[in-house]
């Protein structure tokens, strides 16, 4: 089995050239300015003062991140009935319900969003309405399927054991069911808070221009202005946020787990 | 779970169906429309369909975007089976220092992922285009593959490649004839998940192609500012895509397996 050992070989070079070093990049351009050579690399933090010492920045980052925060909520608002029922129905037809589900998923996201474009402007919402719609729409069939599959492994009889011994219907959802299907909507949070904190082309879809997030940010200074160093700066301090957050969000699903035992 | 849902609960799923399938009703609706109106239904025409084919930019940017998700998976799952036996038999230390590592694409946002390609090839003096778009599909691709198969091969009994050597195979041949056999399924899952990611992939394309390559989701992105029915005809593709992928995916191994069972039962 030795023999098998030294095949990562090649891919672990490939992840120092492809993961590790563009990760390095990002640091060094954030913490240097525009015009330096590798010669006269000179380390600063300007790019980070620069960031909070304007209030547009962070106001920004704080809006894409509540953006982020109601579009979770909603999703599990919404999502988390939805597996319910869908945990619910025969099991002949709970695979055709994971499908349809599926399915939008598949559709490439622009198009998706390229679609509520037509619809919406029909009606005359305000363009965070519009924006709140196309965030819930793409990310809501993760949290289903994350919330249904915890919901679907849970064994029936414990149910009917919590019924036995004198559960009602609301005490047994409260202190069995709902539990048991935490972790569930623990790792759809992290498949939809994620992605939604960075989003940048839904905003820019059906926002009309006038809703700027950090991604939209992010972008203007690579694409447009060509600012490289205060753009990469922009990307570490998202990055360490959204980091900071998942480890939270581990810690709570471990402690979850350990509570169940 | 207990099965009881009430008429409530099935109006329930059905209002969620229709949130999710108004849009695509919508635009395989109007991509039949006679006129360029969104809102307004004049007529049935196939015109949108006949300017999308005569369309060049448009037609290249579908072949790259095929192009690139067949290489970037066929290369990916290579790349990433191999790599996932090698690291199914090396130290726990180095299995997980891979795996953190291989974490960080999937944990960071898309877009610092994409910017960080984007840093590498402008420092290495890559020019940007179709070459350094596909070699970032690989790239994000491999850890997807990886954490589709490492998984199974946890579940697998050692002992059986170890016999198939001593009883005479070279390593190479119990790969091929004993471990891969065995993992096949899982295989097949995470070159659809590399498939279907890089297809839909729009951010790390976006910072890491050059001038002139698009691929589907950049064409839309940059066609997006003006009323263009033709990307409803698109769009409708892309959708009888996806639902033909879903079928082969799903119904298939369903019908195989009830197949499967039936020789069973006539055996």
């Amino acid at each position: 089995m030795k023999a098998f050992a030294k095949l990562i070989t090649p891919y672990v070079v490939w992840m120092c050239a492809m993961i590790i070093v563009p990760m390095l990049m990002i640091v060094l351009y954030a913490f240097t300015v525009q015009g330096n050579s590798v010669l006269t690399l000179q380390f600063t933090l300007s790019n980070f003062a620069r960031f909070f010492s304007d209030p547009i920045f962070p106001s920004v980052l704080l809006r894409s991140l509540k953006m982020a925060l109601f579009t979770t909520v909603f999703c599990i608002m919404i999502g988390y009935p939805i597996a319910y029922i869908m945990a619910r129905f025969k099991p002949s037809s709970q695979g055709l319900c994971v499908l349809l589900v599926t399915l939008p998923m598949l559709i490439n996201m622009l198009v998706r969003t390229y679609a509520w474009k037509g619809i919406l402007s029909n009606f005359g919402f305000s363009s965070e309405i519009n924006v709140y719609i196309g965030m819930v729409y793409n990310f809501i069939p993760y949290m289903i399927l994350q919330i249904y599959t915890a919901l679907s492994k849970i064994d029936p009889s414990l149910i009917i054991a919590a019924h036995d011994l004198g559960a009602d219907d609301r005490e047994t959802f409260l202190r069995v069911t709902l539990p048991l299907s935490l972790s569930g909507v623990v790792s759809g949070i992290t498949l939809v808070f994620l992605p939604a904190v960075s989003s940048f082309f839904i905003p820019k879809f059906l926002g009309g221009g006038q809703y700027v997030l950090i991604g939209n940010l992010i972008e203007d200074y690579f694409v447009s202005t060509g600012d490289w160093n205060f753009g990469a700066a922009i990307s570490m301090i998202m990055a360490l946020i959204i980091l900071g957050s998942m480890y939270i969000t581990r810690k709570l699903d471990k402690q979850i787990g350990e509570d169940e035992d | 779970m207990d099965r009881k849902n009430g008429i409530g609960s099935k109006i329930a799923f059905a209002l969620l169906l229709i949130f999710l399938y108004v849009p695509i009703i919508y635009v395989v609706v109007f991509s039949f429309n006679s006129t360029k109106s969104l809102t307004n239904f004049t007529g049935f025409s196939t015109k949108w369909y006949e300017s999308m084919f005569k369309n060049r930019a448009l037609m290249e940017s579908i072949w790259t975007t095929v192009s690139i998700a067949v290489i970037a998976t066929i290369v990916s799952t290579l790349v990433g089976t191999i790599t996932a036996i090698g690291l199914s038999k090396n130290r726990k230390v180095i299995r997980e220092l891979v795996n953190q590592v291989n974490n960080l694409p999937m944990l960071n946002p898309e877009i610092v992922t994409a910017i960080g390609f984007m840093l590498l090839f402008s420092s290495l003096r890559i020019e940007t285009g179709y070459v350094t778009m596909l070699l970032a599909h690989i790239a994000f691709c491999i850890p997807y593959v990886m954490l589709s198969i490492l998984p199974r091969l946890r579940t697998l009994d050692p002992n059986i490649a170890e016999a198939a050597m001593d009883l005479g195979c070279t390593p190479w041949q119990a790969m091929w004839k004993v471990i891969i056999p065995q993992i096949k399924g899982s295989i097949f899952a995470g070159a659809l998940v590399a498939f279907t990611m890089s297809f839909d992939d729009f951010v790390i394309s976006l910072f890491t192609t050059g001038p002139g390559v698009s691929n589907i989701s950049i064409y839309v992105y940059s066609n997006v500012k003006r009323v263009n029915p033709t990307i409803n005809a698109l769009s409708t593709l892309i959708v009888i895509f996806a639902t033909i992928l879903l079928i082969l995916t799903n119904v298939v191994p369903m019908i195989r397996e009830r197949r499967n069972t039936k020789n069973e039962v006539n055996q």
